[in-house]
């Protein structure tokens, strides 16, 4: 399956700070065939690095999508059944309108003149999409780690648009733990001189700074199982140490490379914009509780989390549950075993298939 | 006793279950429904397709959890014992309560619970007065072992043995109101002496008299 990105453009968006973005591009990807009730489209969020290309193979790069092992025909979203519908984040560097793009006001990248921007401007934006594809209700609204948080930000945002939500390993707001782990990777870009108040487009980029910033992402989507399992203590190429910190272990070596990797795909100042609204996202706002802040959900929700996931570990999921339930929401929870960390979600897929192709199965009779 | 517990009718199986069938027919159609330790989410299954419910369940093991949602029931991994708090007062016009009680690490607790959050409870359990089962402890001088009740005492999940009188003794003593009770024996209702007879017994209850 060979996919193609399209783009579309709206005159403007107003965001949560008060400030307006005008023109934005929203970049996207679809899979399968809407059918003539418009009534099995299903809108796949993507998390923090990830982009509109979710499966099939990418004329572009021909690379697989983020989620290409849940998303084809025969899947757990089986585009056989379904119409899955993809796209890239506000604030992302992938198609969609963020720092790195033009300013038409000056001609120039935004930069750090970019607004700031919060998961529930994301949605809004991902709402606009959904009208211009004249999509009624969305039969699901579903993401791992951020786009978890939008599938339940639409929830809550536009209740009478989603049929049911199925957030994955995600949380209604970022622990002090989870802050932390961003503001590191903050720092570590704004830390590179290479990075020069965000003003780095057509120069040296902030390669050094956006690659640990990765590195120690990394570290936090695995777990000390999946590591031990896939590193240990092994040493890269050679017998013996090296006592010159280059790289001696294959753990050392690994977090390089996808750090370094990370650099030719991905734009540091979304990093640093992006890694914020997941910050800031609180889907409390306000509201007291959580349980009062899910008044206006009246979607059908699958929650989904990992055991092995310390970085959004089960009791974040089970907050979210339990809020449900006090609503009598119709709520659905597994935690799954997995040794492969917050990374679950996208490499260990047989039960999450299960699961969703059930739930989705079910939800679509309810429906009918 | 009910009339028509009192013919010895022969019950009809749901899912390979009598007990099934009798908290099938209780159930009223579109009823809100919330099975405790549901299992793979069978009855909650037929019960949805059947009766129309909106059906939820509440089940510890995951394996249990996974194979339920994966049939398309509404289910929640989380102990029974602590998991009910979450639920608003009356939130169900059913909990059912099949093969449970006897798990529960507190089951006056479990059973206050129940009726907070539900209408009505149905709960169904193993009779440990059956006479197989007093035989079996008088011949053996040892923890029973039957059909009803198969496991060794170190590999067996009931962790409370009850009887039909056991039961009817909790709920006066919890102010409940049994709106109907039902015996099997087999395939069998049991009309006379269900302490001895009755391998399995549901019972309807309400909160208060």
């Amino acid at each position: 399956m060979i996919v193609e990105a399209s783009v579309v453009r709206f005159d403007s968006i107003a965001l949560d700070s008060g400030a307006a973005l005008a023109p934005v591009d929203v970049a996207y990807e679809t899979y399968g065939q809407l059918n003539a009730a418009r009534s099995n489209a299903i809108l796949v969020l993507h998390a923090f690095s990830g982009d509109a290309h979710a499966a099939g193979i990418s004329p572009e790069t021909g690379k697989p999508g983020w989620w290409d092992n849940m998303i084809g025909p025969g899947k757990a979203f089986d585009t056989n059944k379904y119409f899955v519908i993809s796209s890239n984040v506000l604030g992302g560097c992938r198609g969609t309108t963020g720092p790195s793009s033009i300013n038409p006001a000056t001609g120039c990248p935004y930069g750090m003149s970019f607004p700031g921007i919060t998961i529930s401007d994301m949605v809004r934006l991902e709402k606009m999409l959904i009208d211009a594809l004249k999509i009624p209700r969305l039969l699901t609204v579903t993401g791992g780690s951020m786009g978890g948080m939008q599938a339940l930000e639409w929830a809550v945002a536009y209740p009478d648009r989603v049929v049911s939500a199925i957030p994955i390993a995600t949380t209604t707001r970022h622990s002090a733990q989870q802050i932390a782990f961003n503001e590191v990777g903050r720092q570590a870009i704004m830390a590179d001189p290479d990075w020069n108040g965000g003003d780095y487009y057509g120069k040296q980029l902030p390669a050094r700074g956006l690659a640990v910033a990765r590195m120690v992402g990394h570290i936090t989507y695995m777990s000390d199982d999946s590591m031990r399992e896939k590193f240990g203590r092994r040493l890269r190429g050679k017998e013996n140490f090296g006592f010159d910190f280059d790289v001696d272990f294959e753990v050392e070596s690994y977090l390089r490379y996808r750090g370094s990797q990370f650099v030719g795909r991905f734009d540091a100042n979304s990093y640093l914009y992006i890694t914020k609204a997941m910050d800031y996202f609180d889907l409390t706002n306000g509201q007291g509780s959580l349980t009062a802040a899910l008044a206006p959900a009246q979607a059908r929700f699958l929650v989904i989390s990992f055991s092995s996931d310390w970085l959004y570990p089960s009791y974040q999921s089970q907050e979210i549950v339990r809020a449900l339930r006090a609503r009598n929401c119709d709520v659905a929870y597994a935690e799954l075993p997995s040794n492969y960390g917050h990374d679950s979600f996208l490499v260990d897929v047989a039960e999450q298939t299960e699961l969703i192709r059930g739930f989705l199965a079910s939800t679509l009779e309810k429906t009918a | 006793m009910t009339a028509v517990a009192a013919k010895q009718a022969f019950v009809r199986e749901l899912l390979g279950r009598s007990d099934y069938a009798i908290i099938g027919d209780i159930i009223s159609p579109g009823a809100r429904v919330l099975d405790l330790g549901c299992g793979e989410g069978e009855l909650l299954q037929w019960l949805a397709a059947n009766k129309s419910v909106d059906a939820r369940g509440v089940e510890i093991a995951g394996e249990k959890v996974r194979r339920a949602i994966a049939r398309g029931v509404s289910v929640f991994q989380g102990d029974i014992d602590e998991g009910l708090a979450d639920y608003p007062d009356r939130a169900f016009d059913y909990v059912i309560l099949s093969q449970t009680l006897q798990e529960t690490r507190h089951p006056r607790r479990v059973l206050r619970e129940m009726l907070r959050v539900g209408r009505r409870g149905i709960v169904a359990f193993p009779n440990f007065g059956h006479w197989r089962v007093r035989l079996s402890m008088l011949a053996s001088g040892r923890a029973p072992r039957t059909k009803l009740f198969p496991y060794e005492w170190y590999d067996s999940p009931n962790i409370h043995f009850l009887t039909v009188e056991d039961f009817e003794a909790l709920a006066a003593l919890e102010g409940l109101t049994v709106e109907r009770r039902y015996f099997l024996a087999g395939h069998r209702k049991v009309g006379l002496m269900p302490n001895l007879l009755a391998e399995v017994a549901v019972f309807l209850v309400s909160a208060g008299k």
